[in-house]
């Protein structure tokens, strides 16, 4: 089988010309098709909405009161803060973001499991960037045909023209990505101001910088070299894929074999087998990676159904029924060859098992979330001296105590220890109120470290002991507990 | 291992092997694309122009500078420089608040005690211990106990020109050494030690002759200890009648003490430690047990 078609990525490889083999495959390059269909449509509006997310999130506004950012999503990295509409994120509580991580990537592989690489053919920013910058060059160079004329033709003073508009609207869109993404960072209309008129900070004209770069070069240069290439998703979801999960799938029980209309019309009129494929290439000329999907399922296609949406135009003027490629799989290609019946199962132990993961992530981090206090206390016990003995005899233990209010206003808190008879509590430097409680008074969205002593004031022989620092909020009598030991000889 | 070098194309997968087998084993070529091997040059010229730019290679006794000059230690300066420019606000209001100011302010009181702990440990710690949890002989800074007093400003001075110091103007007076310069005679010693330990209430030796101790102790020690043995600051005199001992308790030991004496040594920092620094080491002092006379 020495001639056996080459991958498409890897079809340069000549070994007829070289000595040697070669070090490098030289890049092919791709000029994909304009296509109209179910699933070009899907991937417009999927573009849509995630670029609009993008682009225009930053904008929105969410009132907190006058002690808080009134952006919606905002990471404040100088007061490490995270803001999420009504949800506000301190560092202590990254581990919301480990969730959301966790979820993500189940999340993935849950679409994974169902329908193959939903993520690369419609939600990943590689597909959708490239697919705007595909539309951009179609738009001002002209479909398939005429971009592969005017790149084999000499330079044109019209074809410059046009090439320097199409990298400058690239330019202008990769640099606008820049410009979002700062946004996030800080408050968005004050730093588009900024921005407007080079008053903000250095660090921002540099991510500006180096997401219009990776934009740029990725979307407009890189595109499909990303996918194969540099991505590892590809790999690790041909690792995790089933036999059920769902692929775009050339049926080629009902294609082959393919040929021409007129040969396979006449095949079909004499009775003899013949396929639905007209061998047009339609498909392989939509492809934004370049892949013919009837060489079965393959690292280099990324599942966005284009063939499909050009397969099926095809199938309609050629007056056969559609869906001869289709979201579907290789069993059941199989089991129709044979005369089974299809199985499909989108129901089974994968999904439910990344389902049923989804489900316990979310609702514990849902209840966690809502069951957060707005108030944090850390006890830290001295570690030298562990105790200290005063001058009457009694025992004192020093500790670190911080309290986090998380209220975004300025909050009095009575701390006090229970579970050590005659325990006195002091705060160094803080207040004691009428009712002799020790206060300590944190502003809002603040930390307060303080120093607190416990004496026991000494009858009975001290002991060790575990203690509960207990916080009350004056305001609303909300408490928090944390437990920790009392040390003694 | 037979090594043939002809190319074929694999059956199984379409791509053309190197030509080189291993038992039968065939290596395939599936070459990298021209920009990826472009990339791999580019780092390998980076790294060349890194080597030159940078300190890299190690000789004998020192190492190549780099072009660039760039110097780890000088970086470490420039980030501590920024760092002092980003405190100097608050370092700036350390500086011209009181002490007593500091310590109504929670934000200011809570800098100046993360400022004075960092010193504490650098400065303070070799003698009164991490935490200033004190040694046999050098107190410990958390209890009530200060023999030189645990006020704000007693402690400043006290950290500022030091005890038994070169400063002429650190604490001065010591507990003589009765035994050994003769003023007191064995006996005397042993009765005085079991009286100032009948003070805080210990136990004392069974044949002791408390009164006789009395005796001794109006005598030699009331004039710094105070009459019933309840210290005096301005000397630096332990109060003799509570549970805390700066050498111990025990009789051994307070004899040892009435024989040759006491004088422990405390630096005088003014000077070694600029303004900002002392006033932080206060606060920070008189956090862990200030100001609680008993
Ligand atoms: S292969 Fe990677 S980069 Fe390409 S679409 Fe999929 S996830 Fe995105
Ligand atoms: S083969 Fe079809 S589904 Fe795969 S990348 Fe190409 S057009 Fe998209």
């Amino acid at each position: 089988m020495a001639d056996a078609p080459l991958p498409q990525s890897l079809g340069a490889a000549d070994p007829a010309s070289a000595d040697e083999a070669p070090l490098y495959v030289p890049r092919k390059q791709i000029y994909p098709q304009a296509v109209k269909g179910r699933f070009r449509t899907i991937k417009w509006v999927v573009l849509a909405i995630t670029l609009g997310i993008y682009y225009f999130l930053p904008f929105i506004r969410w009132d907190r009161g006058p002690n808080a950012p009134d952006q919606a999503i905002l990471v404040d990295l100088p007061h490490r803060r995270f803001y999420f509409f009504f949800i506000e994120i301190w560092p202590q509580e990254v581990y919301y973001i480990t969730g959301l991580l966790v979820l993500a990537a189940l999340t993935l592989f849950l679409m994974n499991a169902v329908a193959g690489r939903v993520w690369c053919g419609y939600l990943c920013p590689q597909t959708v960037w490239t697919d705007l910058f595909y539309a951009v060059e179609r738009w001002i160079e002209g479909d398939r045909r005429e971009r592969m004329r005017k790149d084999k033709e000499k330079l044109s003073l019209k074809t410059v023209g046009q090439k320097g508009l199409k990298h400058f609207i690239w330019l202008m869109i990769a640099w606008w990505t820049g410009g979002a993404w700062v946004l996030y960072f800080a408050d968005a209309p004050t730093l588009v101001y900024e921005l407007a008129t080079f008053q903000a900070p250095l660090i921002a004209y540099i991510w500006i910088g180096i997401l219009t770069f990776t934009t740029y070069t990725l979307a407009g240069f890189m595109r499909e070299q990303v996918c194969t290439y540099m991505c590892p998703w590809p790999r690790i979801q041909a690792a995790l894929t089933d036999e059920y999960a769902l692929n775009v799938t050339y049926r080629y029980d009902r294609g082959e074999p393919r040929g021409s209309v007129k040969k396979n019309d006449a095949l079909r009129r004499q009775g003899l087998p013949a396929g639905d494929c007209i061998d047009c290439d339609q498909c392989v000329a939509v492809c934004p990676t370049g892949v013919d999907i009837r060489k079965g399922l393959q690292l280099d296609c990324i599942q966005c159904g284009l063939c499909i949406d050009a397969c099926n135009s095809v199938m309609e003027k050629i007056d056969r029924p559609l869906n001869l490629i289709a979201y579907d799989t290789d069993m059941n290609v199989k089991a129709r060859m044979e005369g089974k019946p299809e199985v499909r199962r989108i129901v089974r132990a994968r999904t439910l098992f990344y389902a049923g993961i989804i489900a316990v992530v979310g609702s514990i981090m849902i209840t966690s979330l809502a069951l957060r206090q707005n108030i944090y206390l850390s006890v830290m016990h001295d570690r030298n001296p562990l105790f200290v003995r005063l001058s009457d005899g009694s025992i004192r233990n020093g500790f670190t105590v911080r309290v986090a209010n998380k209220h975004l206003d300025e909050r009095r808190y009575a701390i006090g220890v229970e579970g050590l008879p005659n325990a006195k509590v002091d705060v160094v430097g803080g207040e004691i109120d009428q009712q002799g409680r020790s206060i300590i008074v944190v502003g809002p969205d603040q930390t307060q470290e303080m120093r607190v002593l416990v004496t026991q004031t000494a009858s009975a022989a001290p002991a060790s002991t575990e203690i509960q620092f207990v916080l009350t909020d004056l305001s609303n009598g909300d408490q928090v507990a944390t437990s920790d030991h009392f040390k003694a000889p | 291992m037979a090594h043939e070098t002809h190319e074929q194309v694999d059956a199984l997968t379409g791509v053309t092997t190197t030509g080189h087998s291993w038992d039968d084993i065939q290596e395939l070529n599936n070459p990298l694309p021209r920009w990826w091997l472009w990339t791999f040059y580019l780092t390998i010229v980076w790294s060349v122009l890194y080597a030159i730019a940078y300190p890299s290679i190690p000789l004998v006794s020192s190492y190549t500078r780099g072009l660039l000059g760039w110097h780890s230690r000088e970086a470490v300066e420039v980030d501590l420089a920024a760092l002092k420019d980003q405190r100097s606000g608050m370092t700036a209001k350390l500086a011209s608040s009181s002490l007593e100011e500091i310590k109504q302010n929670p934000e200011l009181f809570a800098f100046a005690r993360a400022q004075g702990k960092a010193s504490f440990g650098d400065n303070c710690a070799p003698c009164h211990g991490a935490g200033g949890a004190g040694a046999k002989g050098y107190p410990n800074l958390n209890d009530d106990d200060w023999l030189w007093g645990g006020s704000l400003a007693q402690i400043e001075q006290t950290i500022r020109y030091g005890v038994r110091s070169t400063s002429d103007q650190g604490h001065s007076g010591t507990m003589p050494a009765f035994g050994r310069d003769g003023m007191l005679k064995r006996e005397d010693i042993s009765n005085v030690a079991d009286y100032v330990r009948s003070l805080s209430g210990l136990p004392t030796d069974k044949g002791a002759d408390l009164k006789a101790g009395a005796q001794v102790f109006a005598d030699n020690c009331a004039a710094c200890h105070g009459d019933k043995g309840q210290g005096m600051q301005e000397l630096g005199a332990p109060n003799l009648t509570d549970k805390i001992w700066l050498f111990g308790a025990d009789k051994a030991t307070i004899m040892e003490g009435l024989q040759n004496g006491r004088g422990g040594v405390m630096p005088t920092w003014h000077g070694r430690l600029d303004d900002t620094t002392i006033k932080a080491l206060t606060l920070y002092v008189h956090s862990l047990g200030g100001d609680q006379r008993p």
